[in-house]
């Protein structure tokens, strides 16, 4: 289910721009919690686009912990060079729009819809 | 979309009736092929939004609707709080209070053509557009708080803009009964830099020239001519409202069920107005509404001083200024009696119609402006509220063009470089500090403003008065 995560942070990522150009030179710490684990998705998407916001960086490696209800989470990348990023859209946060977090076969499936 | 889930109650108004959980009926007002393009998602979450508690009439979708979270993007709900009636955060939207203003220049084409390509890049440079971009006013806590409850009268008071913009803005340009202290630090710190930003995605300045009129008495009200020169704002509260919305988002889904709401799908996350969250919610987002409505204000003063270097004759008073993501409360005739109601339009514009004491007394005879963004290369509409609309939508009508293509399709379709050039040999100048972001935002990946206008006239949501076509697109 981590990893699923960080997929699903790598997606956020690539709604913005291509992730394969954000360098991934900073790293920073983050941590959420939510009484479940579809909540949990949302909660961590909300918090990189408020450390993309605040920061005005861009990430494209994802390292997440999980502990119950709780989640502990690295991010890599750097500051916006709108030249070289090209950034389409601004997300403004996670919706719980076919939100759903499963395990199917071997592997977990982490999905929802973010507005732009 | 399949026809035969409806009754056809005339060729623009659709309606789902009141089956299973829903307490009242769905009602889209659209041309029978809008309908049949729209997505059915439309319809599941209109007739979700019928089910929540206290709704009053009708759940509708305007002739733009398209699949949002929890309520379509072009919906209208109301609610009434005495009916232990909700208020949702994805009712009204992450974007809260975005909206359009218009501005009404005593330019012809003939002027901007002149300083066509200068003045395009002087607005780029002047106003912050896309990610990353930061304005040059830093707010305290003290003057954030100030902000948030005075809108665009504290940017008056403040020296951005004129005593007189304030009477063609909604709610004379502040809401009331806002509540800074319900506004978190994290969307405060969100918003720090972003005073006077356009923002990203659909939000954009067009310096627009009127090229049809189609009811030349309520544009003369609104002092337009055919082949005068407009400019258009599109953007909303910034950070600010898109952290309150996620906030609030999951403190109504998690409090729900202590407040006794069973939600089928947690997208519909609401709470009962007069419940704490509700009541929390609606000072913060009531907030967020004065935080929109100041950047439009910083915006238009910061477009102003381009003009005054770049036209020094030009004047530029504000025609009127709507928001299209609110929830406002309003007295509206249910049953041949008033009720005072939460209106939730989400994608959707206010449209009072003539003699509404909140529209502007230079405009009351006519009804309420509303302003309708098309896409870069389409156009957009001036339309005026109607009488009728009151009964249809609790004086609504739609707000866009509407989404027609993925971001994704149009990014797999278009090259952003092409779509610039394209629009250039038509005359279109367009700055974006994003090419990708142009080719999602092409032309021809949202629907025919056209046809959608037509629709919301058709269906007496709102009177067409005129069509204005874009001469310079600064995109965000």
């Amino acid at each position: 289910m981590a990893e699923a995560f960080e997929q699903a942070a790598l997606a956020l990522t690539a709604v913005i721009t291509d992730p394969g150009a954000v360098r991934p030179l900073e790293r920073i710490d983050l941590g959420c919690e939510a009484p479940d684990d579809e909540l949990l998705l949302a909660e961590w998407l909300n918090a990189l686009v408020y450390e993309m916001a605040t920061r005005r960086m861009l990430f494209s490696r994802f390292a997440v912990r999980l502990e119950g209800t709780r989640l502990a989470g690295e991010a890599w990348g750097e500051t916006v060079d709108v030249a070289r990023h090209h950034p389409a859209v601004e997300v403004k946060g996670a919706t719980y729009t076919t939100l759903r977090v499963a395990q199917e076969g071997a592997g977990w499936l982490a999905q929802t819809v973010v507005d732009v | 979309m399949e026809l035969d889930l409806f009754e056809k109650r005339s060729d623009y108004e659709w309606e789902i009736p009141r089956q299973g959980a829903m307490r009242v009926p769905a009602v889209i007002y659209a041309s029978e092929s809008l309908l049949r393009d729209m997505d059915r998602k439309v319809v599941e979450q209109a007739v979700n939004v019928a089910a929540l508690p206290g709704i009053v009439k009708a759940s509708y979708a305007m002739p733009d609707a398209h699949w949002g979270y929890g309520f379509p993007i072009g919906g209208v709900a109301a609610f009434d709080a005495e009916d232990g009636g909700v208020v949702s955060a994805g009712g009204v939207g992450f974007d809260i209070s975005c909206g359009v203003r218009c501005l009404h220049t005593d330019l012809r084409r003939e002027d901007i053509l002149k300083v066509q390509q200068p003045l395009a890049h002087e607005l780029a440079r002047a106003i912050p557009a896309g990610i990353g971009s930061t304005g040059e006013i830093r707010l305290g806590e003290k003057e954030m708080d100030a902000m948030l409850a005075g809108g665009a009268a504290w940017a008056v008071q403040r020296g951005w803009g004129e005593e007189a913009d304030l009477e063609r803005i909604e709610e004379h340009g502040q809401m009331k009964h806002a509540a800074p202290g319900n506004v978190s630090a994290r969307a405060k710190k969100r918003q720090r830099d972003e005073m006077g930003t356009l923002g990203s995605g659909n939000h954009y300045l067009e310096i627009q020239e009127v090229t049809e009129v189609f009811d030349a008495g309520i544009a003369a009200a609104y002092g337009l001519v055919q082949g005068d020169i407009v400019l258009m704002i599109h953007c909303g509260s910034r950070g600010l409202g898109h952290q309150i919305g996620t906030e609030y988002l999951k403190r109504m889904a998690m409090s729900a069920a202590q407040n006794g709401i069973h939600l089928p799908d947690r997208e519909l996350a609401c709470a009962p107005i007069q419940s704490q969250v509700g009541q929390e919610y609606l000072g913060a987002m009531r907030a967020a509404i004065n935080c929109a409505l100041a950047n439009r204000q910083i915006l238009t003063h910061l477009v102003r001083e381009v003009f005054r270097r770049m036209l020094p004759q030009a004047r530029l008073p504000l025609l009127y200024d709507v928001s299209h993501n609110t929830c406002k409360v309003e007295e509206h005739r249910v049953d041949g009696g008033t009720r005072k109601l939460y209106v939730h339009r989400k994608g959707a514009t206010r449209a009072f119609g003539p003699g509404h004491a909140d529209v502007p007394a230079a405009f009351r005879d006519a009804g309420q402006p509303v302003l309708i963004g098309g896409s870069m290369g389409t156009g957009s509409y001036v339309l005026a509220g109607t009488r009728e609309s009151e009964a249809l939508a609790f004086s609504s009508a739609c707000h866009g063009a509407g989404r027609a293509m993925s971001r994704r399709q149009a990014l797999e379709t278009w090259q952003g470089r092409q779509v610039v050039d394209d629009l250039a040999a038509r005359g279109i100048l367009v700055t974006s500090p994003s090419m990708r972001g142009v080719a999602e935002e092409a032309p021809g990946a949202y629907k025919d403003v056209s046809a959608v206008v037509d629709a919301a006239d058709a269906a007496g949501l709102a009177r067409k008065v005129a069509r204005v076509e874009p001469l310079v697109c600064i995109k965000g």
